[in-house]
C-alpha cells in the first residue's frame, strides 16, 4: 500500500459549513429570522419597483390626502397603509426608509469593519508599543458612547454650515459618524482572536517560510478570525439602524424630504396623540421587527460559530 | 561522516521579559524612581555545533530551553547575546529581507499537528504557498507538478489535496508539515516534538519517513525531544539540557553507554524500559527550579546529590572527556563521580 | 469472588447521526491489591472504559449492557447518590491533569479534610490528622508547609503526589489511573509510577493504570490488556505479553517503539490509523491494517482464545493452536 488513501475518514469536504447548516435548517426561530431578513433586503432592493408612488416627488405630496389612515379603516385602496401629514403613501415611504436605513447601517458597518479589522490586525500582529497605542484609543472611544459623539459631531456641523448644506450630505455624514464611532468593538474582537491565532504554530511556519507580516496578517490570520467577525457584523448593523433611526428622531438624521424609518418615526410622533396613530405606529413596528430578525440572526450565529462549541 | 560545521552557536542567551504593565514596572527605592523588569533566562550561554549530515538531537525536561534554542536558531526569536553562524555567515543579526536567503535552507517541522497547519487552508494551498513564494517564475503546472511530488514523497496521495487538515488524522497531518517543510527544499530542519502528540504506531511512521527523507537529501536535522527512547534510536548525538545550559553533549553511543554528568544519569535511569526495569530510577532531590532568575553556580545544584560548595558558587565550564563527550560538572571534572 | 468483574460490558454514544458504539463486550475481572493496565492508542476507549465502571461516561454516552460488580455487588442499577458514595470511597481516580481534581481556589489542606469528612463524619482536627499522615505518606517534605498552599503553588509532581494523596485518603479498593503521568517529565513519571506502585502495595489497594506507553506498563503492571477499538483484543500477564505478544496488533504496537529496533534501522510500522468510532469495521476492527488478515477477519468477530501465554481475540492464533494441536495429535 503507497498512499494512505483508505485511511481518510469520510470524504467530507466543507463537513463544517454542512454541520452549521444542518443546524440552522432544524431551528425554526432562525429559519424564520431569516426569512423574514431576506422579506426585507428585497423589499429595499426594489423599493422603487413595487412602491406605488414615488415618495420623494413632490408632486406627491397633496395635502389633501394627508393624515389618512390604513385601508382597512379607511377603505380608501390607494393607501394601504394610509396617509402621513404631507400626504405622502405611507407604504411607500417605508419601503423608501426602510432602504435608506439598511445601506445607512449596511455602509457604516462596512467603514467599521474595514477601520477595526485593519486596526485589530495590526495591533495584535505588531503587539508591544503600537498595540498599546491603539487599545488606549480604543478605550477612550469607547469611553464615550456612540450618541454623545454623534450629536455633538452633527450638532457642530449643523451649525457650522446651515441645515440646507447638511440635509445634502445627511446620509454621507451619518454613515461617517456612526462608521467612524464603533470601530472599537471589531478592533478589539479581531485583536483578541490574533492574539490567540498567533501563537499557534502555523503562524511561526508561515514566518520560517518568509512570508511577509502582511501576507501572514491577511491571508493566514485573517481567515481565522471571521466567525466572531460576521457575528459582531450582524449585530453591529442591527445597532447602526438603531443609532440612525435615534438620530434622526432627535433631528439630526435624515432630513424630511428623504425619510428613513428613524425620521419617519419621529415625524409621526407627533402626531399619535392627535389620533393618526399609524404614521409613527406602522414604520415603528417595521424598525423592530428588522432589528429583533437581526439580533435572532446574530445570536444564532454566535451560539453556533463558536469553535469552543464545534470542534473539528 | 566529514565534520562540516553548519551551524555553530556560540555564547547564545535569550532572555524573556515577563510581559507586564509599564506601570508595575516602576520601583521607588530610597526617593528614586527606577524601571525594574522580571526576565526569564530561557537560554543561558548555549555553545553547540551541529554538523552537516548528523541528527542532533536535544534533551532535556519541560522550561529547559530546548524549544527556545529551535526558535532562536530559526530566527523567530531575537537573541539577547551570542551569535549563530550558518556555514560561515552570521545569521542571528540580520533583517528580514536580508534572511530571505536562509529561509530556503532551514525549516521546521512543528510538535502539534493540529495547530501548525492552518485551518482554513487546503493542503494544496498549504504546501503551493512556499513554493510558488520562492520560485516565482514557476509556471502553475509547474507548481501543481512540485506539489503532488511533494505529497507523494510523504506517502500521501495527490488526489488528497483540495482537503483541509481537519480531515486528516494526526499522522497525517504530520506527514503534511514534513512535506511543507521540504517543499523548499531545506539543508537543515528543525523538528520540535515532532512525535509528541501522535500515538505509538504513528510515531513509527513518522519517524521512518524522517529517516528516509534524511538519506534521500541528506538533511541535517536538529532534532528536540524528551523521549530518549527516540534520541537512542535516531540521532547521532545528543545534547543533554538543563535550564538553558548544554550539561552534556557526546556521540547517542558514549551517552548511553556510560552517561558522565549527574543529571544525565538520572535522566536515562528514568527511561521505561521493556527489556530491563531492573534499574532503579536515580530519585533527584529537591524542588525543580524556575528559570526567573539567573542561578548562581552549576543549573543543576540544587538537585545533585554530588554538589558540594564549589558547585554553588562556580558555574562549570564544558570539559571535554576522554571519549570525545564534553561534560559541565565539576564533580566530573574532581573525579568525584 | 475478584473484587471487580465487569462483564460483556456495552457502552454506547447517542449521537444525532444514531447510535455510535464505544466499548464492545469488554470483560475482565480484577483482584484484590492486583495491577493491570489497560493500554492502546488515543480512540481505542480505554479512558471511556475507565468512566464506565464508576458510572461517569457524560451524557450522550450509557451503558447498553452488561454488568460491572464490586465485590459482588451490581453498580450498573445503582442510583447516583449510592454511586457517589462508591466512587470516592470505594474506587477512586487520578487523572492526567491534576488541575481537574484540584480546586484551584482551595487550599490543598481544606480540601483533602473536606474529603474526608463528607465521607466520614469526624472533627476537622482528626480530619487534618488523617490528611496530614497521607501527605507524608505520599513523600511530599514538609506537609505541613503544602496543607496550607494552594495547588497552582505546586510543582507538576508535587501536585501528581497530593493527587495520589487524596485518592488514598479514603483508603479506596480500587484507583482508577489515568494517564497519571503523561505530562510529567521523565524523571518526575518514573518518580510517580514508584510511588503509585508503593501506596498500592503498602495499602493492598487494586490499580487499573490507564496508558498508551507500554514502557510505564512494564514498571507497574502486572497484567496488561491491550485494547483497540473499542475492544480488548489481548489480555494476559504483562511481561509474557511483552515478550510474546500474540495478536498482530501488539506485536504492531511493541514494533513500533524506537528502543525495539537497533539504532538507525527502520522502524516496524502499522500502516494507516485506528477506525473512529463512527466508520468501525465488520469483524475484527484491526483486519484493515493487518497483515495476516483473510476474509474470515473482515467477516466475523474472533472469540476469545488462550494461547497458553495471553488470552487473545484473532483468528491467525486460533488457526495457529488448531494446526499445533493436530500435530500433537498425530
Amino acid at each position: 500500500m503507497k498512499y494512505s488513501v483508505k485511511e481518510m475518514s469520510l470524504p467530507i469536504s466543507k463537513q463544517r459549513f454542512k454541520h452549521i447548516w444542518n443546524g440552522f435548517l432544524s431551528d425554526k426561530l432562525a429559519v424564520l429570522s431569516l426569512v423574514i431578513f431576506i422579506f426585507y433586503c428585497v423589499v429595499a432592493l426594489a423599493a422603487p419597483l413595487i412602491a406605488p408612488f414615488d415618495p420623494y416627488d413632490p408632486q406627491f405630496m397633496d395635502l389633501e390626502n394627508s393624515e389618512i389612515p390604513p385601508y382597512w379603516i379607511s377603505g380608501d385602496d390607494r393607501f394601504l397603509l394610509g396617509t402621513d401629514a404631507q400626504g405622502r403613501d405611507l407604504l411607500s415611504t417605508i419601503l423608501y426608509g426602510t432602504r435608506l436605513s439598511l445601506s445607512i447601517g449596511l455602509l457604516a458597518v462596512i467603514i467599521q469593519a474595514g477601520l477595526g479589522i485593519f486596526i485589530g490586525l495590526t495591533a495584535g500582529y505588531a503587539g508591544g508599543k503600537l498595540d498599546n497605542f491603539f487599545m488606549r484609543c480604543a478605550d477612550i472611544q469607547l469611553s464615550f458612547s456612540t450618541m454623545m459623539i454623534a450629536i455633538v459631531f452633527l450638532a457642530i456641523f449643523q451649525t457650522l454650515f446651515g441645515s440646507d448644506y447638511y440635509q445634502q450630505l445627511a446620509m454621507l455624514m451619518l454613515i461617517l459618524v456612526i462608521g467612524l464611532a464603533e470601530w472599537p468593538l471589531f478592533a478589539r474582537t479581531i485583536r483578541a482572536s490574533v492574539l490567540a491565532e498567533k501563537q499557534k504554530e502555523y503562524v511561526d511556519a508561515a514566518r520560517i517560510m518568509g512570508i511577509g507580516p502582511m501576507r501572514i496578517m491577511f491571508k493566514h490570520i485573517l481567515p481565522n478570525t471571521m466567525s466572531p467577525l460576521l457575528v459582531i457584523f450582524t449585530i453591529q448593523i442591527a445597532n447602526a439602524i438603531v443609532a440612525e433611526a435615534a438620530l434622526s428622531f432627535l433631528g439630526l438624521g435624515m432630513p424630511v424630504s428623504e425619510p428613513s424609518l428613524g425620521s419617519l418615526i419621529s415625524i409621526g410622533f407627533s402626531y399619535v396623540f392627535s389620533g393618526a396613530w399609524w404614521i409613527c405606529i406602522i414604520p415603528s413596528a417595521t424598525l423592530i421587527l428588522l432589528i429583533l430578525v437581526m439580533n435572532l440572526l446574530g445570536d444564532w450565529l454566535r451560539d453556533h460559530l463558536n469553535p469552543k462549541i464545534y470542534k473539528d | 561522516m566529514k565534520n562540516t560545521p553548519l551551524i555553530q552557536l556560540s555564547g547564545v542567551e535569550k532572555r524573556f521579559d515577563i510581559e507586564q504593565s509599564w506601570l508595575n514596572e516602576v520601583r521607588i527605592n530610597k526617593g528614586k524612581i527606577s524601571r525594574k523588569k522580571e526576565q526569564v533566562h530561557a537560554l543561558n550561554g548555549v555553545n553547540l555545533t551541529i554538523q552537516k549530515g548528523e541528527s542532533l538531537c536535544v534533551v532535556g525536561e519541560t522550561g529547559c530551553g530546548k524549544s527556545t534554542l529551535a526558535r532562536v536558531i530559526l530566527g523567530l526569536n531575537s537573541l539577547s547575546a551570542g551569535q549563530i553562524h550558518y556555514q560561515d555567515q552570521r545569521i542571528d543579526n540580520l533583517n528580514e529581507r536580508q534572511r530571505m536567503l536562509f529561509r530556503r535552507s532551514m525549516q521546521m517541522i512543528f510538535q502539534n499537528p493540529y495547530a501548525s497547519l492552518n485551518p482554513r487552508m487546503t493542503i494544496y494551498q498549504t504546501l503551493s504557498e512556499p513554493v510558488s513564494f520562492h520560485n516565482p517564475q514557476l509556471s502553475q503546472d509547474d507548481v501543481d507538478y512540485k506539489v503532488a511530488k511533494l505529497m507523494e514523497s510523504v506517502d500521501l496521495s495527490p488526489d488528497l489535496s483540495d482537503y483541509y487538515p481537519h480531515e486528516f488524522s494526526g499522522g497525517q497531518r504530520q506527514r503534511i508539515s514534513i512535506a511543507r517543510a521540504l517543499s523548499v527544499d531545506p539543508d537543515f530542519i528543525v523538528a520540535d516534538e515532532p512525535l509528541a502528540a501522535l500515538d505509538v504506531s504513528v510515531q513509527a511512521q513518522v519517524l521512518n519517513l524522517m529517516m528516509d527523507k534524511q538519506e534521500e537529501r541528506g538533511l541535517t536535522y536538529l532534532f528536540i525531544t524528551h523521549d530518549l527512547t527516540v534520541v537512542e534510536h535516531f540521532s547521532n548525538r545528543v545534547a543533554v539540557m538543563y535550564l538553558g545550559k548544554v550539561c552534556e553533549l557526546a556521540d547517542t553511543k558514549t551517552l548511553f553507554k556510560s552517561p558522565k554528568h549527574p543529571y544525565t544519569q538520572a535522566l536515562l535511569s528514568a527511561i521505561p524500559r521493556l527489556d530491563n526495569n531492573s534499574i532503579q530510577p536515580i530519585r533527584l532531590v529537591g524542588e525543580v527550579p524556575t528559570p526567573f532568575n539567573k542561578p548562581q553556580g552549576c543549573v543543576f545544584q540544587a538537585r545533585c546529590a554530588h554538589a558540594n560548595d564549589r558547585c554553588k558558587i562556580e558555574e562549570p565550564k564544558m570539559v571535554l572527556q576522554g571519549d570525545t563527550s564534553s561534560v559541565a560538572c565539576h564533580a566530573v571534572e574532581e573525579g568525584r563521580i | 469472588m475478584a473484587l471487580l468483574d465487569v462483564s460483556n460490558l456495552n457502552v454506547c454514544f447517542g449521537l444525532k447521526s444514531g447510535l455510535v458504539k464505544a466499548l464492545y463486550d469488554v470483560s475482565f475481572r480484577l483482584e484484590r491489591g492486583e495491577r493491570i493496565a489497560l493500554v492502546g492508542e488515543s480512540g481505542a476507549g480505554k479512558s471511556i472504559l475507565g468512566f464506565s465502571i464508576v458510572n461517569l461516561i457524560s451524557k450522550p454516552g450509557f451503558i447498553e449492557s452488561g454488568s460491572i460488580k464490586l465485590d459482588g455487588k451490581e453498580l450498573t442499577s445503582l442510583s447516583n447518590r449510592q454511586l457517589r458514595h462508591v466512587r470516592g470511597k470505594r474506587i477512586a481516580m487520578i487523572f492526567q491533569d491534576p488541575m481537574m481534581t484540584l480546586n484551584p481556589v482551595i487550599s490543598v489542606g481544606i480540601q483533602m479534610v473536606e474529603a474526608i469528612r463528607s465521607h466520614t463524619p469526624m472533627s476537622k482536627k482528626d480530619a487534618k490528622k488523617i490528611a496530614l499522615d497521607r501527605l507524608a505518606q505520599v513523600q511530599i517534605p514538609s506537609p505541613e508547609l503544602r496543607f496550607e498552599q494552594y495547588p497552582h503553588e505546586l510543582s507538576g509532581g508535587m501536585r501528581q503526589r497530593v493527587i495520589i494523596a487524596v485518592a488514598m485518603i479514603l483508603n479506596p479498593d480500587i484507583i482508577i489511573a489515568d494517564e497519571p503521568t503523561t505530562a510529567l517529565d521523565v524523571t518526575i513519571q518514573a518518580e510517580i509510577l514508584e510511588l503509585l506502585k508503593h501506596m498500592c502495595e503498602v495499602c493492598n489497594v487494586a490499580l487499573i493504570l490507564i496508558t498508551h506507553d507500554l514502557g510505564v506498563v512494564s514498571r507497574i503492571a502486572e497484567r496488561t490488556m491491550v485494547m483497540y477499538a473499542g475492544r480488548i483484543v489481548e489480555e494476559g500477564p504483562t511481561l509474557e505479553i511483552i515478550n510474546d505478544p500474540q495478536h498482530p496488533y501488539t506485536q504492531g504496537l511493541l514494533s513500533a517503539l524506537p528502543q525495539m529496533a537497533l539504532p538507525g534501522q527502520r522502524l516496524n510500522q502499522i500502516e494507516g490509523s485506528m477506525p473512529s468510532l463512527m466508520n468501525h469495521p465488520k469483524g475484527c476492527a484491526f483486519h484493515p491494517r493487518c497483515k495476516y488478515a483473510t476474509e474470515k477477519c473482515s467477516n466475523a468477530q474472533p472469540n476469545y482464545i488462550y494461547s497458553g501465554i495471553s488470552t487473545v481475540a484473532c483468528y491467525m492464533v486460533e488457526d495457529m493452536l488448531e494446526e499445533f494441536s493436530e500435530y500433537r495429535d498425530l
